[in-house]
């Protein structure tokens, strides 16, 4: 049968729990990198989900849900950053708040 | 013996993101987010998941984190820049992560050293990932493929204008 040791729940909460400390700190920082590093944390938890599900069935689809967020994290964090560039360039800050209108 | 191994990776991960996301200079939490990854890693190779793991180091910790430094580095702190770099020798900034990371290399070679070698009872092995990834998976591959393209265009388009105006203007 399935190849996890420790409880299915123990995984789940601590996946919970990094995507707590993710949303929190997304909610809370405003600096854009902290907010960027913050939508990694909440990613990597959501494929930690997976990885311990695929693990719990022995089953290879969690591992495939985990390759796809990956590139998703990849593409999401390259256009962020090109993003943080262009902000840090115009406002002259890396503040979030002081990008809140649509028209800079 | 691999639960106590899973719990001290798992309470590693959780203090390094946390310290990670309280950090005020963007350099010392990129160290934190580092060993927060690392050890997400090894709960994946202790799962079963030797793949997932490596993957997990080549990309996250790897590609991802220096994209997140080449970035800290364009936005040129200057003068701030250099007192951070200076306190940034102190041993007091980098003990704790390294500390951590230095557990979680222990924990990874103790679970090498055992004889089946994996800590956790069956592991899915990457020949499955790949076959199952190639037949009933393949449209997901084609959509990340997709994904990745507009990714690319799109960290260009933002860049390109970044490079040539700041070296015509400024």
């Amino acid at each position: 049968m399935g190849g996890l040791q420790v409880p299915m729940e123990h995984v789940q909460v601590l996946a919970a729990l990094l995507f707590s400390c993710g949303l929190l700190g997304l909610m809370l920082r405003r600096n854009i990198i902290f907010m960027l590093m913050s939508l990694e944390v909440m990613l990597n938890s959501a494929a930690l989900a997976f990885v311990a599900a695929g693990a719990k069935w022995g089953q290879a689809d969690g591992q495939i849900i985990f390759l796809l967020i990956l590139a998703v994290a990849a593409a999401e964090i390259s256009v962020g950053l090109g993003l943080v560039l262009q902000i840090q360039r115009r406002f002259k800050t890396l503040d979030m708040d002081a990008a809140n209108r649509l028209r800079g | 013996m691999m639960e106590s191994l899973f719990y001290i990776a798992a309470a590693v991960a959780l203090s390094a993101t946390v310290l990670a996301l309280t950090r005020a200079n963007a350099a010392h939490a990129l160290i934190y987010l580092i060993v927060s990854l690392l050890a997400v890693a090894v709960l994946f190779f202790l799962m079963g998941a030797p793949f997932a793991a490596a993957l997990e180091i080549l990309i996250y910790a790897g590609a991802i984190m220096v994209l997140f430094v080449f970035v800290i580095m364009m936005l040129n702190l200057g003068e701030a820049g250099d007192a951070q770099e200076r306190s940034g020798l102190r041993p007091r900034n980098w003990v704790i992560p390294g500390g951590m990371a230095a557990l979680l290399f222990v924990e990874l070679l103790f679970a090498l050293q055992q004889e089946p070698a994996l800590t956790s009872g069956v592991a899915v092995s990457p020949k499955e990932v790949g076959l199952a990834l190639y037949g009933p998976y393949v449209l997901a591959v084609e959509l990340a493929s997709m994904l990745l393209m507009a990714g690319l265009v799109g960290a260009y388009h933002l860049g390109r204008r970044f490079i040539v105006r700041s070296g015509s203007d400024d």
